[in-house]
């Protein structure tokens, strides 16, 4: 039963599905583009805020700014 | 700096010859920002100034420089405890440089901070393609950074004393981006972050700050305090989910974020994250709030029960449990919209924000400073700010 069902699902995928297109084409991306879009519009205020919050807080990493000193005391 | 730098040249040049031709991904705006900055809780006032020019010196090269100034005066909980109010200034310096070709873009970019008791040194890698019609961009980063620890002699803000501890730092990192609809977009990012200190010299400090202390003591008695003893190292992971959404009505979006980080000190934490842009005719408006939590350190205590207790111990209230909220509004105006001389556009920008972090097993000892009955009983402590921000942003 397990082997029909793996065989069914492999003709199913193999069958039905094409590879996937792009779906937002290049001319419907002008709100994507719109500067309110941008979560760091403004790249200086957006690293100060981060320095503010990681000199005060455990967690570091997976956010938009790299380096610098402690200045936490 | 030990880097093995034919590696990531072999990796960046190989990546810049070998990608094909594309019109999607562009190299950052051309901009001057000007900044003055100001935190202003607990004790400590920071503030300074900070520009931020990037210019392109080819069709296919950004170059970016950042000048950055912490002035500080501190006289905060932690200074009040274990020595007296002080002075300082620390000052940041970035250089950067992007390559694109077609879909991608490659990175490098060096920051030096000098403190008169902290330097640190990063050098930063990253690169990014973008691909699947250009709905899809892969990034991938590592940086390597050597901190080197010192203590305060005196109180000149610029000269830097012994050499207590040497860290070495490496992060790497990798990210994914993909357009959901012509309204929508979605990130996912990970970094790890090792940390690998040499004590120098028997000073006894690694990764903790040299001007902390722990404390012991019994409660309603009596409470000492004595320096730190941290880790050498320390492994940290934090995964990050942020989303964009373009709000057709009012031409306006809002973004979202959730984070979620752990490290091999036991430290849990998460943060919610979500923001409103409101465009006017000639202005944005910015409304934003901030939650994180996290949980205590393996060995952090507000007060442990006798000297030398553990191995590790620690009373820093960065390693203590707490929830840190925040709300914040900008405003920009934009002028000469449609360039004026060499000027493509400009805005002047006003930024506030107040922050509260309420701590739950970090005690206030400075009341039982002069009334043993109060240790390990003290309130707990609670931090408020306020944070602005005024620049003016020009293009070019």
């Amino acid at each position: 039963m397990k082997r029909l069902m793996l065989v069914v699902s492999v003709v199913f995928i193999f069958s039905g599905c094409s590879s996937p297109e792009p779906w937002v084409k290049p001319y419907e991306r002008e709100n994507l583009s719109d500067p309110v879009m941008n979560i760091a519009r403004d790249p200086i205020a957006a690293g100060y805020h981060y320095h503010v919050f990681e000199t005060r807080e455990s967690a570091r990493g997976a956010g938009a700014v790299t380096g610098g000193g402690c200045g936490c005391n | 700096m030990k880097l093995n730098y034919s590696i990531f040249l072999f990796a960046l040049f190989t990546l810049l010859f070998t990608s094909k031709a594309g019109y999607a991904a562009v190299l950052p705006e051309e901009r001057v920002d000007l900044m003055i900055h100001s935190f202003d809780g607990g004790g400590v006032e920071v503030s300074g100034p900070a520009l931020l020019i990037r210019t392109n010196v080819a069709s296919n090269t950004s170059v970016f420089y950042n000048y950055y100034v912490d002035n500080i005066s501190s006289a905060s909980i932690d200074v009040e405890l274990g020595g007296s109010a002080y002075d300082e200034e620390r000052v940041e310096q970035s250089v950067g440089v992007d390559f694109l070709n077609g879909k991608t873009t490659m990175n490098l970019s060096y920051t030096d901070s000098v403190e008169n008791d902290y330097k640190a040194n990063t050098l930063s890698l990253g690169i990014s393609q973008d691909f699947f019609g250009d709905l899809s961009t892969l990034s991938m980063g590592y940086s390597q950074g050597i901190d080197s620890v010192g203590s305060r002699t005196g109180n000149n803000p610029m000269t830097f004393s012994s050499e207590l501890s040497n860290i070495k730092r490496q992060n790497y990192r990798i990210g994914f981006s993909q357009i959901l609809t012509k309204n929508s977009t979605i990130s996912l990012g990970w970094e790890t972050i090792t940390d690998e200190a040499t004590e120098q010299g028997g000073s006894g400090v690694t990764l903790n700050n040299p001007y902390r202390s722990y404390s012991f003591g019994t409660a309603g008695v009596n409470r000492s305090f004595a320096q730190e003893i941290y880790p050498s190292t320390r492994t940290s992971n934090a995964l990050s989910i942020r989303g964009s959404y373009f709000i057709d009505t009012f031409k306006s979006a809002i973004h979202y974020e959730y984070s979620r980080f752990q490290d091999s000190w036991g430290i849990k934490s998460n943060t919610f994250a979500v923001s409103y842009v409101y465009p006017g005719k000639n202005w944005i408006l910015d409304f934003r709030y901030r939650y994180y939590d996290q949980g205590q350190a393996d060995f952090y205590r507000d007060m442990f029960d006798f000297a030398n207790q553990f191995t590790f111990m620690a009373r820093d209230k960065e390693l203590s449990a707490f929830t840190s909220t925040s709300v914040g509004v900008s405003a920009s105006y934009e002028f000469a919209k449609n360039g004026w001389g060499w000027i493509d556009k400009g805005s002047l920008n006003l930024s506030y924000d107040v922050l509260n972090i309420e701590y739950d097993n970090f005690r206030d000892a400075r009341e039982s400073q002069s009334d043993g009955s109060l240790a390990g009983v003290e309130s707990l402590y609670t931090l408020e700010a306020d944070i602005i921000q005024a620049y003016i942003s020009i293009w070019y």
